[in-house]
This record gives structure tokens, C-alpha cells and sequence, in this order.
């Protein structure tokens, strides 16, 4: 009997995580309703403001900027963006796998590279193997466009001062709820802008300039940063709560299959006691009536 | 001719004001510029400041941070990284913002790059307080 009662306390176990899971998987769901919705009151920004860029950066020719400046790549920095929770598979673990070789590549073409990671996962992994510089932790809480503007402020004077050559972002892309793809974007110098394709000559506008055309895309190259970050930070909000949707569901189904079999065995267990009980009886009654 | 002219007020965190209204003043880095419709086409970066715009005869303000305005003769598209409106701002929260601004540049020299920062911070929260001052 001990066996039967050993199981049903399994089977109370399984069930309480299985109500755990569920309500972790409706609360990742709802912060992903939310994170959704803001990935999508951003795309207006974002759209409008690389229209401008564009075409500003079309009509300066010669951008003298320190942030485009292209340097022989020595010194590397490398912004790792994972989540601060656990709990969401394999979300930052393939992130972390990801940004380990792209460092590993890095070095063994002889370049030197720091780690800037955002996200208490990836700093606590980053923090005990390599250099670690500018590292922010549980910044997912809550956040909005500051956080992005004060990572470009850890970023952006170290390149202008000539400390560090590129900088790269490793993020997990947003693709859809099931699936984010770690993806790695340069940074600095900044990706060639303004190669969009030319606006149609009836739209194109003569814009008075105030300033000139040269400061104003002076004034929006570290806002570009932030757009870049933010967008990041936007995805990885998003995918970690997706992904942990899909953990977690996924962890409620096997609970509910682990209840399902324990349940048979249960009561198989309890019908071949009772069968045992039974032929003890009929077998004791028997030999009553026989003797 | 345009015959009206519309105002997009856009933030990362949402589209924080669409309509038609009858003029706009934007605080341009080069200072502050009123627009009419049939404006002609400017582009303008936008420094931290207030912007205001007439509605119905009514006048709304706006503490916006760094950005840029695109004008034409029917459209105006103010693209900033925030903007609160006059009656939403948080004063207890601005007015902290401002004592530890000022607590941070008495600290610092000029020659710090926090100092930039902190001035910025704030230039952000007195703008902020002056706007929540408009009735």
C-alpha cells in the first residue's frame, strides 16, 4: 500500500507545477500581448525616421562623421542582448552559444574583444569567462527608449575617443512567437546609410534645411543608434516572453501526459490490490466451505 | 494651396498626437518656428523644449525631447524620442528629476562628460516643470 500512497503524492507534485507552469505561460502571454503592441506603435517611428535619414544621407555627399569612421578592426566590442529571467528554453541559451563563437572567431584572427552584455543572463555567463565592460542587468522590468539612449551613451564616446574599432550587436531576432533567431548587426562604424533606393523624382520635396543638411545628420546618426538599440531591446522583450509561452506550454502538456500515465498506473496498481484482496477472500471462504 | 494642415506627433512608445490644427510652434535647435498651412517644405532638427500648437482655438503644449520636424505645405511630422502633454506630465517626478540635476552639476567640472549629461537632464526637467505650468 505504501507504493499507491507514494504515488498519489506524485501525482498532487505534478499537478501543483503543472498549475505553476500554466499560470507562467498566461503571464508570458499577456507581456508578450504587451511587448507585440509595442513593437508595433514603434514601426512608425522607425519607418519615418530611416525615410529621413535616407534621404538626408543622399543629398550629403561627404560624410565626415566620427561615427563612420572605419578603423582596422583591433579592438572589438560586442553587445550580447539576452533576457534577465530564466525559464523560456532555449532563448538565451542559443544567444550566448552564438555570441561565444562569434568572440572566438574574433579572437582568433588575432583581434582583441570585449563583451557588453545587457540582460542578467548573458552578464552573469559573460562576467565569470571574459572582460566585461558597460554590463546591465533585469533592465526588462520596465523600460522605454531612455535605456536604449543610455546604452548609446556607455558606446558611443569610447568609439569617438578611438578606444575600441567596431561594435557589434547580438541579438535574438524577432521572427514570430515560436521562433527568434540569434543575428548579429554592426554597429560601428555605422552600416552605409542613405543606399535606399532613390525617391521617385515627382515625391522628392526641396526641403529648406535648418541647420544644413550636414548637421541635422550629425544630430541623427546617435539617434539611429538608439533607434537600432531600442528596436533590439523591443525584440528581445518580445521573443523571451514568446519563447517562454512555448516553454511553458510545452511543460503543461508533459505535466499533463506525466498526471495521465501516473493516473493509470494508480489504478492499476489499486484494481490488482483490490483482484489480490478479492482472491484472498473467495480463496478463504472456500476453504471454509470445503472444510 | 493646402487647406488644412495636420500634425503627427511621433514617439517610439506610440503616436502621441494626430489631427488637424491651425498653427504649430516647434523648439528647432535654430529657435523656435511657428508654422502655418502652406508652409514651405522645411526640415528642421528639434531641441529639448515646448511645443505648442493651436486647435479649435485652443493651444495644447508639449515638453518634447531631441528630434526632428519634417514641414510641408499640408503636413507637419514631429518625430521626437518623448513628448508630454501639458496636463499628463508628473511634476513631483520632474521636480526631483531637476534637485538631482542640480546636485549632480554642483559636483561635477565642466570638463565631465557626466556634466553634458546632467545638464541635459536638466534643461529636460525644467522644460518639463515650464510646460506643466501652462493652463
Amino acid at each position: 500500500m505504501a507504493a499507491l500512497k507514494d504515488i498519489k503524492r506524485k501525482i498532487t507534485a505534478v499537478h501543483k507545477t503543472k498549475q505553476i507552469t500554466r499560470a507562467m505561460n498566461m503571464v508570458a502571454a499577456s507581456k508578450f500581448k504587451a511587448a507585440q503592441m509595442r513593437m508595433e506603435n514603434f514601426r512608425p517611428y522607425a519607418v519615418k525616421f530611416m525615410e529621413v535619414l535616407n534621404s538626408l544621407a543622399l543629398r550629403v555627399d561627404a560624410i565626415n562623421h566620427p561615427l563612420l569612421a572605419v578603423r582596422e578592426p583591433k579592438r572589438i566590442r560586442v553587445i550580447c542582448m539576452t533576457s534577465d529571467r530564466g525559464l523560456c528554453g532555449g532563448f538565451n541559451n542559443n544567444l550566448i552559444k552564438a555570441a561565444e563563437r562569434f568572440v572566438r572567431e574574433k579572437l582568433r584572427d588575432g583581434q582583441e574583444v570585449s563583451v557588453i552584455p545587457i540582460g542578467r543572463k548573458g552578464r552573469d555567463f559573460f562576467r565569470k569567462k571574459t572582460k566585461v565592460l558597460n554590463a546591465r542587468a533585469d533592465v526588462f522590468g520596465k523600460f522605454d527608449m531612455s535605456l536604449a539612449v543610455r546604452i548609446s551613451e556607455d558606446i558611443i564616446p569610447p568609439f569617438i575617443s578611438e578606444e575600441y574599432d567596431e561594435l557589434y550587436l547580438l541579438y535574438n531576432e524577432f521572427v514570430n512567437v515560436a521562433v527568434q533567431r540569434p543575428s548579429v548587426v554592426r554597429l560601428f562604424p555605422l552600416p552605409s546609410i542613405g543606399r535606399a533606393e532613390e525617391i521617385e523624382p515627382g515625391k522628392r520635396l526641396d526641403y529648406i534645411y535648418e541647420p544644413s543638411e550636414g548637421i541635422i545628420l550629425e544630430k541623427l546618426l546617435p539617434m539611429y543608434m538608439h533607434v537600432l538599440i531600442y528596436r533590439a531591446l523591443l525584440e528581445t522583450f518580445a521573443g523571451e516572453n514568446g519563447a517562454r509561452m512555448a516553454a511553458m506550454d510545452n511543460a503543461t502538456r508533459n505535466c499533463e501526459d506525466l498526471i495521465q500515465s501516473l493516473t493509470l498506473k494508480y489504478n492499476q496498481m489499486r484494481q490488482s490490490a483490490i483482484t489480490a484482496e478479492l482472491m484472498d477472500i473467495v480463496g478463504g471462504t472456500e476453504a471454509l466451505a470445503k472444510g | 494651396m493646402a487647406d488644412e494642415l495636420k500634425l503627427e506627433i511621433v514617439t517610439p512608445e506610440q503616436m502621441t498626437f494626430r489631427g488637424v490644427v491651425e498653427e504649430v510652434t516647434i523648439p528647432g535647435t535654430e529657435g523656435q518656428f511657428g508654422v502655418l498651412k502652406g508652409h514651405a517644405a522645411l526640415l528642421s532638427s528639434v531641441d529639448i523644449g515646448e511645443l505648442s500648437f493651436t486647435q479649435d482655438h485652443k493651444k495644447t503644449y508639449y515638453a518634447v525631447n531631441t528630434g526632428y520636424a519634417e514641414v510641408t505645405a499640408s503636413k507637419v511630422t514631429v518625430l521626437v524620442e518623448t513628448a508630454e502633454r501639458f496636463d499628463l506630465i508628473d511634476r513631483e517626478r520632474a521636480k526631483r528629476a531637476r534637485e538631482q540635476a542640480e546636485e549632480k552639476l554642483a559636483k561635477l567640472s565642466r570638463e565631465d562628460v557626466e556634466f553634458v549629461k546632467a545638464r541635459l537632464a536638466l534643461l529636460r526637467a525644467i522644460t518639463r516643470l515650464n510646460v506643466a505650468g501652462r493652463d
